[in-house]
């Protein structure tokens, strides 16, 4: 009983905030709404019997979102309130095909014969989840971390802004560093 | 809740991200916006596997899929917007369309 009415103020929550991240002005006020998102959908996992899921879902959606609240007031279109302007475009459009698109899921969801639950949940499901990635889904762990590191190669490589290759040639054997401003320690 | 309850929270945060991820410029909140929905698909997994398949970690594996998916988007996204502004100074997607058909 407590867990279905958890589960239902969690639920409208998650949409309530969701939706206010895109209503609001003000750059730290959608990330803290979006943070509430997920901290609610963190609290379904939990309710759902995911602790370790769950506790992973708030830790590093709260990590995440108080790292976008930088790049987000960074990047922010309308700094301090002080040029208010239009922030979206194609509004109409987009709701038609937001609203289309809840539709035919909705639709799909009620419509569509869902089996009932296959056998019962282990003990300890942190464990299921571990032995599963460590064994049959082992895959799925090694392509994560072949893609989390090629991630941190590219984001670096995005983000620099002048490399070794800029200054000293592709085969790095430039004598002098070709940089804007001559100067510096040996020239 | 039932399964389908949760499916349908599923829909509507996917729904309320498509919504965000269309209709903004800023390209941040267009990452916003995807962030959303791949929320939307942490609680989808999380359910299957609660009330269709809990003997087996499938969902569970889904789950754990999606946040890293939502980890690299996140890196990626504001590398591109890093990236991009230094080069042209654009900040809106509607000052990126070299590539509208």
């Amino acid at each position: 009983m407590l867990a279905t009415v958890v589960s239902w103020v969690l639920g409208a929550a998650a949409v309530a905030a969701g939706a206010g991240v895109f209503r609001v002005d003000s750059m730290a006020r959608a990330t803290f709404l979006l943070l509430g998102s997920f901290l609610a959908v963190g609290g379904e996992l939990l309710v759902l019997g995911l602790d370790y899921l769950g506790v992973l879902v708030v830790l590093m959606m709260t990590m995440e979102m108080v790292i976008m609240a930088v790049f987000m007031i960074m990047y922010m279109m309308n700094p301090a309130g002080l040029t208010p302007m239009s922030m979206v475009h194609n509004r109409r459009g987009s709701l038609v095909i937001a609203v289309g698109t809840f539709a035919a899921l909705a639709a799909g969801i009620l419509v569509a014969p869902w089996p009932p639950a296959a056998g019962r949940p282990p003990p300890d499901p942190t464990v299921a989840l571990g032995e599963a990635l460590m064994g049959s889904k082992m895959l799925v762990m090694i392509v994560l971390g072949v893609a989390l590191f090629a991630t941190m190669v590219a984001t670096v490589v995005l983000a620099t802004h002048r490399g070794r290759y800029d200054r000293y040639g592709d085969r790095l054997d430039r004598p002098r560093p070709d940089d804007p401003v001559p100067g510096g320690v040996w020239r | 809740m039932t399964l389908k309850l949760f499916l349908l929270l599923a829909a509507a945060l996917f729904s309320v991200g498509l919504y965000g991820a269309l209709s903004q410029q800023s390209i941040v909140m267009v990452m916003m916006g995807i962030e959303l929905m791949v929320n939307g698909v942490i609680v989808g997994a999380a359910a299957f596997w609660r009330h269709a398949s809990p003997a087996h970690p499938d969902g569970q594996v889904l789950v754990t899929v999606a946040v890293t998916a939502m980890a690299i988007e996140m890196a990626m996204g504001f590398a591109v917007v890093t990236a991009i502004f230094r080069a042209r100074d654009v900040d809106m997607t509607d000052m990126a369309t070299d590539l509208k058909g």
